[in-house]
């Protein structure tokens, strides 16, 4: 019983040849079953997920969070679908209709279509793609470009603002997060999510690069756009952004694709840094090497949770230059270095590669940040608040004499 | 046997058909009531005036030329990664070289102002 999937499919393609089904028929049905089980999985997963985030927040913001709808409020989620079904379904006026259409659709499918290549155990995954990283990359741009349309299409300047924000932060960051992701690439020599997992056997990719698994994970926080990086839809800012314009289970479209998309950047740091499915007897027991995956992918959403319920948001100009004064560049240095090492030092010993590997990181990081905090001196409390934004005007009226004012600009 | 590409069509395909059942669903079972101010754009209350597509600031623009290099090259990097360690050492040299220019690019970009929120 240690493989359950080959054990399952092995019985269903016996069944299938019994009721005189040709190979080649069995194989599609078995292709399309797989393609529907891997994405109603992951759809049901979205109603597990949003239960728990609002419990795990309302935990750490001491609040009880949904209790009333069953037990501990586990159903509390499917009632809000069946509200968001029974809600009206309005397009404004002026709305660019087929764009309108398309956007949550777009946003849905840039999320599913990821876990077409996502390893779940030694024997378990959809489809071992030989340019698999490419592709994750290729197919999360798809949820940016509904995001994009949706604010675009909404004929409201709030959503058309938050379609801009998309086009700086979403884009931006993908710059680093793709940087990162190359880096489990050039240690394994392998684009295939499964040739990766394979290649992190007793040398996690985490642990010889965890400043890649950094940004990997802060550059992904910042692709799913929740908090603190939450600018395209900041409530507090431009009302919803880029969904205010969508009611009902089109709007819960979007939601849905969020949070399936936080799950996943969970999924894939499992797969690309803590090495996937690989744990102790994971090889001969693929049903317990799933168990491990999704202890990991967990671990990931969590700290994204965390982040969530843990910062305040964080301003659009200190946000791209994150991106792109500190991010970028760090990962273009690291990502020089760690080839250097890694090619000079092929023949040698696993500890010595892994050993050198985690020095240049940590040297990287250290450069990283003395210069920030050479060029960011931090100041005293409560002496200037934070820095304005460029360009804005002195506030003549704030009254609390501050010493920010005193020098001339 | 179906081809590596052939279940990531089957799999598109029916990652379309997921969020359109819901949807459909919505449009089927929710009510249609129409109304002049109910189908107004949603502006905080504040009556919209004027088309919502306006012309906008160009740092975002610029934001989204510089994404466009970068991706592309980031691109690039990716068959090499999987190929460095089968060449010689100059291969990883070359590669790194490449790395470099992309550095000064951003430099560049960066001494150019572009990439300051203004």
């Amino acid at each position: 019983m240690g493989d359950l999937f080959t054990t399952v499919s092995s019985w269903l393609s016996g069944i299938l040849a019994g009721a005189g089904i040709p190979p080649e028929a069995a194989a599609w049905i078995f292709a399309v079953g797989r393609a529907f089980l891997l994405g109603v999985s992951g759809l049901l997963l979205v109603v597990f997920l949003i239960w728990f985030e609002r419990k795990a927040v309302a935990r750490m913001q001491d609040r009880i969070g949904p209790n009333r709808v069953g037990p501990y409020g586990l159903f509390q989620t499917i009632a809000d679908m069946l509200k968001l079904v029974l809600k009206e379904d309005m397009v404004p006026p002026r709305a660019d209709r087929i764009l309108f259409h398309l956007a949550p659709v777009l946003a849905v499918i840039g999320v599913v279509g990821l876990w077409a290549v996502i390893p779940l155990a030694a024997t378990a995954y959809g489809v071992d793609l030989n340019v698999g990283a490419l592709y994750l990359a290729a197919t999360g741009t798809l949820g940016t470009l509904g995001i994009l349309m949706a604010g675009w299409s909404s004929n409201n300047k709030f959503a058309l603002l938050g379609a801009f924000r998309t086009v700086a932060q979403l884009v931006s960051y993908g710059v680093p997060a793709m940087l990162a992701m190359l880096v489990p690439v050039l240690l394994s020599g392998t684009m295939s999510l499964p040739g990766i997992v394979a290649a992190q056997d007793g040398f996690w990719f985490g642990f010889a690069a965890p400043l890649a698994a950094l940004v990997f994970l802060i550059a992904s926080l910042a692709e799913v756009a929740r908090a603190p990086f939450e600018l395209l839809e900041a409530e507090s800012e431009i009302v919803a952004g880029f969904h205010v314009e969508y009611s009902g289970i089109r709007f819960g479209m979007f939601f849905a694709a969020e949070f399936l998309h936080a799950f996943t950047i969970g999924a894939l740091l499992a797969v690309l840094f803590l090495g996937g499915w690989q744990g102790p007897g994971a090889a001969e027991y693929p049903t317990l090497g799933a168990l491990y995956f999704a202890g990991k992918s967990f671990m990931g959403y969590f700290l994204l949770v965390w982040a969530r319920a843990t910062l305040p948001r964080i301003r659009i100009d200190q946000m791209l230059d994150f991106c792109w004064k500190v991010l970028t560049p760090a990962m273009i240095v690291l990502i020089g270095a760690l080839v250097m090492v890694n090619r000079v030092l092929t023949e040698s010993p696993i500890w010595i590669r892994g050993g050198a590997l985690l020095g240049v990181n940590v040297i990287v990081a250290a450069g990283v940040i003395s210069l920030l905090s050479r060029s960011h001196p931090q100041t005293p409390v409560g002496a200037h608040g934070r820095p304005p934004l460029p360009g804005a005007q002195p506030c003549a009226t704030t009254g609390m004499g501050d010493e920010a004012g005193e020098k001339p600009a | 046997m179906i081809s590596d590409w052939g279940f990531i069509g089957i799999f598109f395909l029916l990652a379309i058909f997921f969020p359109v059942v819901p949807i459909l669903t919505g449009v089927l079972l929710g009510p249609h009531k129409p109304g002049a101010v109910k189908n107004e754009t949603y502006e905080c209350g504040i009556r919209t005036r004027g088309p919502a597509r306006i012309q906008f600031r160009a740092s975002y623009y610029l934001y989204a030329l510089v994404f466009l290099i970068f991706d592309i090259e980031a691109v690039f990097l990716f068959p090499w990664a999987v190929a460095y360690g089968q060449f010689p050492l100059y291969a990883a040299a070359e590669g790194v070289l490449f790395l470099f220019l992309i550095g000064a690019g951003l430099a560049y970009v960066w001494r150019k102002g572009s990439l300051s929120w203004q």
